[in-house]
């Protein structure tokens, strides 16, 4: 029991992380324009076929396919944004909530034409298979890997929004958009790039978790609940609270499934109720 | 409220409701499909489309009338109309029960907390597979009759049923949407803070309508058990709560006859469309949808109501 509390907080961990990467992007778009993207996690799909297609039909490296897999489902974020999503800005929760759950089922559908509905399975090369002994505990070296690559990029962004101008930018026009405006940021483009970064991360997030919770057409419908918690529970326009929240949720929903396998989803779902009872706003959230 | 009596063409509207009896007497299954669907959209109409209270969870309140008269049949008697009104009254009471959550939010932690809610209780429903049939669903039990009539293979009783039933609630809910009350709701949903000002007590009220619009809900859960003698853990599901939710959008909410437009449009694309992989279905779902919030923001009755009457 106790043996195991060490590989479920890893495993936990792990995929937290995985969490983290899929969400972060929204987070970020959700707190800055208000909009409420229900398609986040189809551009995280975007990523995880690109992936799995370069690999599987064009024969790249893994490692190869994951920054194309962050510039597809860039370059289809910022895509619909420009087509569809500025026009809505203005435009009330059910309005923003209807276009891009829309959105969702046409993703669905056009992933399931072309690739079928079955699960899609990505070798990883032979460096990332199998697993590492530490202290008579086995701990899998792609989730090591995983871990790895989102602490990285969790350094990079913080690093880019708080030391950089580009991210002091973001920061303003997060916190007050008139205001930021006023000042003369060009809110319309910090907000596209934004947009692009988060959703190339979703991409990234959707490329990795491909060896983890495997990837189907309907992973953008599966998923969205896990990543609308992480943002509701973290606090919108906040990273750090979508990373507490990210491990939170990764950590209880492994123990969950290895304690008690008995109450299935029920826990996430009963803490995440709660929590957003308790705190509206979520964890970190500032307005 | 000077148009509370039905016009000549809602009068219309209902007599052509009993028209599928004699011209396409082979889809009356379809057709009390038809009415449930549009009794549920129906109760969302009053909650979103008057109260202003966006819910990706309605089906939970669907689920549970549609259990609720499912373990009535299994395991007590058979008879329909009590199970109704039994499956009602639970469907509004645990309505009542949410209501007091939902009303203290608004904005994106209320989408949230419906669609977590609506998610609670779908796994609860999964958890309790010893009385609910888990993911088999709830099955081996069968409703004979209704007041005498049985329920044939055709559907022409169960139509009967359906259509009856969804004119009697809708005869409710238009009444309550012309009343005092419903003008006091449609105050909530344009300005929620100054309604208290000139004397609208905001929770109670949109408690009420949320209680109300479960049991509405519920009954139909209860409907759809008692014509198709199963219960699937799918009347629970977040799939279910979109759809209803992109039927009232679809016919028009805020508008009496927008769920039963929609639900009409809807249902008989869908069996149309039948032959389709539902993955392929929902492509179409999708892009009307985006179209439906790009050019005809209030919905099908929204635009031809533009139409006939052009600005000048």
């Amino acid at each position: 029991m106790l043996a195991s509390l060490a590989g479920v907080l890893f495993d936990g961990f792990a995929y937290g992380m995985l969490l983290f990467l899929l969400s972060v992007g929204l987070t970020v778009t959700l707190g800055m324009m208000n909009f409420v993207n229900l398609a986040h996690c189809s551009f995280a799909m975007v990523g995880g076929y690109a992936s799995v297609t370069l690999m599987n039909r064009l024969g790249w490296p893994f490692l190869a396919t994951l920054p194309l897999a962050f510039v597809a489902a860039a370059v289809v974020s910022v895509f619909l944004e420009r087509t569809l999503y500025r026009r809505l800005y203005r435009a009330s929760d059910l309005d923003q909530c209807l276009l891009t759950i829309g959105i969702v089922f046409i993703s669905v559908a056009v992933f399931a034409w072309f690739y079928t509905s079955e699960q899609q399975s990505a070798r990883v090369p032979e460096y990332l298979r199998g697993s590492v002994q530490i202290l008579g505990q086995s701990f899998a070296t792609y989730r090591i890997f995983l871990i790895a690559v989102s602490l990285a990029i969790t350094a990079v962004l913080v690093l880019l929004l708080e030391r950089t101008r580009f991210g002091a930018r973001v920061r303003a026009a997060v916190d007050n958009q008139r205001m930021a405006r006023g000042l003369g940021i060009d809110v319309e483009r910090t907000f596209m790039i934004t947009f692009a970064l988060g959703g190339g991360l979703a991409g990234l997030g959707g490329a990795l978790a491909i060896q983890i919770v495997g990837l189907d057409p309907s992973f953008a419908l599966s998923y969205l609940v896990y990543v609308l918690i992480v943002v509701a529970v973290g606090g919108l326009g906040s990273i750090a609270g979508s990373f507490v929240a990210a491990v939170v949720l990764g950590v209880s929903d492994m123990a969950g499934k290895y304690y008690f396998p008995w109450l299935g989803a029920f826990v996430i779902y009963f803490v995440m109720v709660a929590l957003l009872m308790w705190r509206p706003l979520g964890l970190l959230g500032k307005r | 409220m000077a148009n509370a009596n039905l016009k000549p063409l809602e009068a219309v509207f209902w007599l052509a409701t009993l028209l599928p009896f004699v011209l396409t007497p082979n889809y009356l299954s379809l057709a009390s499909q038809i009415a449930i669907t549009a009794l549920f959209a129906l109760s969302l109409d009053l909650i979103l489309g008057y109260a202003g209270i966006v819910s990706l969870g309605h089906a939970a309140f669907f689920g549970a009338g549609a259990y609720t008269a499912g373990l009535i049949a299994k395991y007590c008697w058979s008879e329909p109309l009590s199970g109704l009104l039994i499956a009602c009254i639970a469907s509004g009471l645990l309505g009542y029960a949410l209501s007091h959550i939902v009303v203290r939010f608004r904005h994106l932690a209320l989408i949230m907390l419906t669609l977590g809610l609506g998610l609670l209780v779908h796994e609860a429903a999964n958890s309790a597979g010893a009385y609910t049939g888990g993911a088999d669903g709830l099955q081996g039990f069968r409703v004979p009759a209704v007041l005498g009539f049985r329920f044939d293979l055709y559907g022409t009783t169960a139509y009967a049923y359906a259509l009856l039933v969804l004119f009697l609630c809708f005869l409710v809910s238009r009444r309550i949407i012309h009343s005092p009350f419903g003008l006091a709701l449609r105050g909530i949903r344009e300005n929620a803070t100054r309604m208290p000002a000139i004397g609208a007590p905001t929770r109670a009220h949109l408690r009420k309508v949320y209680t109300i619009a479960a049991a509405l809900a519920g009954t139909a859960g209860a409907l759809l058990t008692q014509t198709t003698s199963t219960v699937s853990l799918e009347t629970l599901s977040f799939g279910r709560s979109a759809d209803v939710l992109v039927i009232l959008i679809l016919g028009g909410a805020g508008r009496l006859y927008g769920g039963i437009v929609g639900a009409i449009i809807y249902m008989v694309a869908r069996d149309q469309f039948s032959g389709l992989n539902p993955q392929y279905w929902y492509f179409w779902i999708g892009l009307l949808l985006v179209a439906v919030v790009m050019f005809l923001p209030n919905g099908i009755l929204g635009g031809l109501a533009k139409f006939s009457r052009p600005r000048t």
